[in-house]
């Protein structure tokens, strides 16, 4: 008899689910490291071979050959290994991730490291919007420029980007950094509740509370320490930009203690 | 959600294998919209006309009159065509409700386009020298294989997959719309338009009609009208930016050019690749892919953009 769930898919518009798919064991292993190519493999098959490889056959250094902008690659992988997508990710790559360092040559789409908890995601290319969304630790470095809403509701963690980035960066972040070393769209930090954001280049406008702030050395230590660690060279004059904490209603209860002090 | 996709060659003169390209790029989006598909195609210019039409939709009851009907419908276009001073060349059934007509003519377009639409069932798909819509239910390899799509040379297209939100799953709802009467115009949306009413009920009053109740056919509308009074394509793109509100993505193409207009908020994702021998632009990236095997370099337009590319 099957476990609960398991096959139980009835309805399937996309064509897509693969409920009884298995890994396709086509990785070649060479000790604790292993390359596989995904063309002509599914996002499923993909995935389960990555897994089968990091959790079942104690590889730690993965490559994945012609990743073909797929979607939803590299996705909740919870251990620390190193990754390399030799290509493009296609939406929603390296989301839900908590540990791994994963390089990708190419370029993102939407939603690349939505909820990544820890670890290290470089992208040598452009990337989407919504990058980074939900962010909640580790570092998300992009070389090239990244669409709207980067960093939309970040909760931790930091994000660089090196180029130019989209309008609503920072929408709604909540803490964590971003250093921006491009121009800046409109909206810049709307709504913000918390968080630092650094940019270099022109901001195009600021978001509702989004406000300058006063830099100061530890802003400076982490701005060079984070180029240091990312091999990213000299960095940029920055402008330093915070939430002016009038939107909203803020203190340090949680919304028991406010019952209670109220 | 809905999937768009186009294409547009350096080295044009007629000689690349549009059909199949545009085909490939829209069934990898299948995901994107499953209900229908919906082709604008440029072949070579010719001096003639060429004119698709419909004589019914996909979801007609066949009743035991269905073929009767149709019969006497098409011979009604055809005689109509003639009586307006039309010399008609060939006219081909693609399917049993889809023709496309060639002819020679001279005189008023849209007059030419309300004659046939007056006839019962009938929808002019587009009309033009270069331009043909093609679009029915399914994915994109059903309908490329009903109209034989994979054989059909040409210079530029723009395609789209629909998942119907807020219009009916049939012919009329499909995209690409032609931007009537202004011959070889056409516009594929993914995204909603929320003065929909607003601009229908102005460009109604103007004279223009529309085959669908689809918030989309109003750009096409927008941008014939706009052009109509002497705007380029780039200059009517951009004015759509500030009158058109909502949230959309949408590409417009004419004889020798192809557009794509964001919106402001940017809600609606495009991926651009702009390479030495092609430009091709899509929802999303493995659609590029599908036509272009190799690591290539592209990039998300941002809000506001209006990028326009010519032959």
């Amino acid at each position: 008899m099957a476990a609960v769930g398991e096959g139980r898919i009835t309805y399937d518009a996309r064509g897509l689910a693969e409920p009884q798919a298995e890994a396709p064991h086509v990785a070649e292993i060479d000790g604790d490291r292993a390359t596989f190519d995904a063309q002509g493999l599914s996002t499923r098959l993909i995935n389960l071979e990555l897994r089968r490889l990091l959790y079942e056959e104690g590889v730690t250094d993965v490559t994945v050959q012609n990743p073909g902008a797929k979607h939803s690659l590299g996705v909740g992988i919870l251990t620390r290994c190193r990754i390399a997508f030799e290509g493009s990710l296609g939406y929603f790559g390296c989301g839900l991730i908590d540990g791994p360092e994963i390089h990708i040559t190419g370029r993102v789409g939407w939603s690349a490291c939505e909820n990544m908890m820890s670890g290290v995601v470089t992208v040598a290319g452009n990337a989407g919007s919504l990058t980074g969304a939900a962010l909640r630790g580790g570092d998300l470095v992009l070389h090239g420029r990244v669409g709207a809403r980067t960093g939309i509701d970040q909760k931790g963690g930091t994000i660089i980007v090196l180029g130019d980035a989209g309008m609503m960066t920072g929408f709604m972040m909540q803490r964590g950094r971003m250093i921006l070393c491009g121009d800046v769209g409109h909206g810049l930090g709307d709504s913000m509740y918390d968080g630092t954001i650094y940019v270099a280049g022109k901001v195009a406008s600021l978001g509702i509370d989004c406000v300058p702030g006063e830099w100061n050395d530890a802003d400076s230590e982490f701005v060079e320490r984070k180029f240091r660690i990312h091999a990213l060279g000299s960095p940029p004059e920055f402008q330093k930009f915070v939430c002016g904490k009038k939107l909203y209603n803020y203190d340090n209860l949680e919304p028991s203690e406010r019952k209670l002090v109220l | 959600m809905c999937g768009i996709a186009g294409i547009i060659y350096a080295d044009a003169n007629g000689g690349r294998e549009v059909g199949r390209d545009m085909t490939l790029m829209l069934q990898s989006m299948k995901h994107r919209g499953p209900d229908s598909t919906g082709y604008a195609l440029f072949g070579p210019r010719s001096g003639s006309y060429v004119m698709r039409f419909t004589l019914a939709d996909t979801n007609d009851p066949r009743d035991f009159e269905f073929a009767d009907r149709i019969r006497r419908n098409r011979f009604l276009v055809e005689q109509r065509l003639r009586r307006f001073g039309a010399q008609i060349h060939e006219v081909e059934e693609e399917t049993e409700y889809a023709y496309r007509v060639t002819f020679d003519y001279v005189g008023e377009l849209k007059q030419l386009a309300d004659l046939v639409e007056d006839v019962p069932g009938a929808e002019v798909l587009s009309l033009g020298h270069a331009l043909e819509i093609i679009k029915d239910l399914g994915d994109a390899e059903s309908v490329a294989m009903q109209y034989e799509l994979d054989g059909f040379r040409g210079t530029h297209a723009i395609g789209h997959v629909r998942m119907a939100t807020e219009s009916d799953v049939d012919i009329s709802g499909a995209h690409p719309y032609w931007a009537y009467p202004f011959n070889d115009v056409a516009v594929v949306h993914n995204g909603q338009l929320t003065n929909y009413f607003q601009w229908k009920r102005r460009l109604e009053r103007s004279g223009h009609r529309f085959q669908s109740e689809c918030d989309s056919e109003i750009i096409a509308v927008y941008l014939a009208e706009k052009m109509s009074e002497g705007a380029s394509l780039e200059d009517a793109m951009r004015d759509s930016l500030h009158e058109l509100d909502g949230v959309f993505t949408y590409m417009a193409v004419t004889e020798d050019a192809l557009g794509v207009a964001k919106d402001e908020m940017a809600a609606k994702p495009l991926v651009l690749y702009e390479g030495d021998d092609m430009v091709a632009l899509a929802s999303e990236e493995i659609a590029i892919r599908a036509v272009l095997d190799r690591e290539i370099d592209t990039y998300d337009p941002f809000e506001g953009e209006v990028m326009v590319w010519q032959r």
